[in-house]
């Protein structure tokens, strides 16, 4: 399913189609979607949306972790945070171009570096939901017999939902912007036919198509996730309704 | 073994359970204190009786309850529930056999008030049937309607309705004792007394042992069969029943504590139905009924606003048993102190005071 877009042709051909609206290059031309959705747009949009759910899949993991041990163990918060900010302000280009020579210009560096964005976001709003639980709450939990275990997983993550989530939102949108610059190094995503499109001159409908994509990608993540989390917690809801 | 007691009884609906609290010689340091937080506490709580922990902050009277559940650990000393010593026991074990109600209650808000009663009997593996059906008897229990009140979250209740499902939550698994920090801290004056009110008549009903922690000395004499009284430093000061406490303080400090006003608290502990009234013939036209629950403290507070005339005694059917006057209380409260002047003091500083003062 990866290599479907680097087999197929790439660059759109205006002879071949030699749609008049394509020649003009128009705003948007529903012949040239229709001709390239299968073959250039479709492609890139799967392979975006692999790439940022395996970015914000391992990243997520990672975060996690750190976040439950340095909430059990203070000490960790500091290095932590001090690495995964250092992560985040090397700029995305020139960490993409640091990775490809120890790593190659592969699935790994991009998604390397699609996760080390992802993690200060991540850790950050884990930890502040688990440190957002209510002493009292806690005491009660202790109080009636709870186990560290059954605390966390029964008051602290639940309660710790709602800033979880919102850093999901937060680094979904984040990976789906940043992955179309992943192209420079391994040519994947909605940033082939983004690229494509601003060196053919630029072509308006492959870039407005590609673009558009994701954006509506990250909406919709967005919209999914706000979904999700109105699912899980309808006791945050609830606030106003006494 | 309470755990294993608990599964064996039949139906949800026994309160079954109470045991006796014994500390002895009960002490906690914290390291690199000099001073100790609790400094040698003995004292025994009956099964099935409220002993109220008061006493001036810094007295170390809630760290003397978490010392119990060993939410605080021990330094030395013992302490035994049911004869047995806490500290032979799993922490967690323990603590699911202790309700356990805290000022700010601690509702888990992300679940439901039925989930939130149903936490130890969760942690202690019960079937669903037999937690829900406790659940409703709870909800029943502290006057909230189970159909209406069992789905709804924290936020959606009442300062009132969250003290109490705290109650309930703490009961559900029928423990033989409970332990209350402040529960009725956070609550304005007015509702406070209602759930004053409404805990000891579920008390009543239910008779558990209960550690009740407070700094409010009235709250102390309303709730307290026994008072244990901690000075600073958490020693313990004097440990009696309310009666006693303001008839015969131990010390100054206690006296102090309790406050000059005691002879008017003490006022608030007798009841008109244990006192003698008078007949009602001959004394004139009552000025106003009260009910014969009420205390002589509040008889006297109407009658100095009825304008000398006297008080109708009535019964739960509304029959007049007897009548007050404001002569006839004076009376009754000059007897009494007569015979406490004539029981021997518990403070031989007082006493000796005392003797010197009549001989001169």
């Amino acid at each position: 399913m990866l290599h479907l877009a680097a087999s197929g042709p790439v660059i759109p051909n205006f002879s071949a189609h030699s749609s008049s609206c394509a020649v003009h290059n128009r705003l948007l031309c529903w012949d040239w979607l229709k001709a390239n959705w299968g073959l250039v747009l479709w492609p890139a949009l799967r392979q975006h949306v692999v790439l940022t759910l395996i970015a914000v899949g391992i990243g997520f993991a990672i975060s996690m972790t750190l976040a439950l041990y340095a909430h059990r163990h203070r000490w960790a918060e500091r290095p932590v945070m001090l690495f995964t900010t250092f992560l985040y302000t090397i700029p995305s280009l020139a960490l993409f171009e640091l990775l490809v020579a120890p790593v190659g210009q592969n699935v790994f560096a991009a998604e390397i570096a699609l996760v080390s964005y992802t993690l200060l976001i991540l850790f950050r709003n884990i930890l502040t939901g688990l440190r957002s639980v209510p002493g009292e709450v806690l005491e009660a939990a202790e109080g009636m017999g709870m186990t560290p275990r059954q605390t966390l997983l029964r008051i602290e993550l639940p309660l710790a939902l709602p800033a979880i989530v919102a850093g999901l939102r937060i680094a979904v949108v984040t990976i789906i912007a940043l992955a179309t610059i992943v192209y420079t190094i391994y040519d994947r995503g909605l940033g082939v036919p983004i690229h494509q499109a601003l060196g053919e001159g630029p072509f308006k409908t492959e870039l407005l198509a590609a673009g558009g994509m994701a954006i509506l990608l990250a909406l919709l993540a967005d919209g999914l996730l706000v979904g999700l989390q109105r699912a899980l917690t309808p006791w945050a809801r609830m606030r106003s309704a006494a | 073994m309470f755990s294993e007691d608990t599964a064996h009884l039949e139906g949800p609906s026994a309160f079954a359970q109470a045991a006796e609290l014994e500390l002895r010689g009960v002490s906690k340091r914290y390291p690199g204190q000099r001073e100790p937080a609790i400094a040698d506490l003995s004292f025994t709580v009956p099964a099935g009786e409220v002993c109220v922990l008061v006493g001036p902050s810094g007295s170390g009277k809630t760290t003397a309850m978490r010392l119990i559940n060993r939410m605080v650990p021990l330094t030395s000393g013992e302490i035994l529930l049911g004869g047995r010593s806490v500290l032979e026991r799993d922490p967690r074990e323990l603590r699911r056999e202790i309700g356990y109600v805290i000022q700010q209650i601690g509702l888990f808000p992300h679940l439901t008030v039925a989930e939130n009663i149903a936490t130890v009997p969760r942690l202690l593996g019960w079937a669903k049937e037999r937690t829900a059906a406790r659940v409703d008897e709870l909800l029943a229990l502290i006057g909230l309607d189970p159909e209406e009140m069992a789905g709804r979250y924290p936020a959606q209740l009442s300062g009132g309705q969250r003290q109490r499902v705290g109650v309930a939550r703490a009961l559900a698994a029928d423990p033989p004792l409970m332990l209350m920090d402040e529960p009725f801290g956070a609550i304005d004056p007015i509702n406070r007394t209602k759930l004053q009110d409404e805990f000891l008549a579920l008390q009543a009903k239910v008779k558990k042992t209960v550690v009740f922690v407070t700094h409010d000395i009235d709250e102390a004499i309303k709730m307290g069969d026994r008072i244990a009284i901690l000075r600073e430093g958490g020693a313990l000061a004097q440990y009696d029943t309310p009666k006693e406490i303001l008839a015969r303080p131990a010390d100054e400090f206690v006296a102090e504590f309790v406050g000059a006003d005691r002879g008017i608290k003490r006022l608030s502990l007798t009841r008109l139905a244990d006192v003698e009234l008078l007949t009602p013939n001959g004394t004139g036209p009552a000025a106003e009924r009260i009910p014969a629950s009420a205390s002589v403290k509040d008889a006297l507070s109407v009658l100095l606003t009825a304008g000398g005339r006297p008080l109708a005694v009535v019964d739960g059917e509304q029959r007049v048993t007897g009548l007050v006057t404001l002569a006839h209380l004076e009376r009754l409260i000059a007897e009494e102190a007569d015979g406490e002047r004539s029981a021997p003091a518990s403070d031989p500083g007082e006493a000796r005071a005392g003797g010197g003062e009549a001989s001169a």
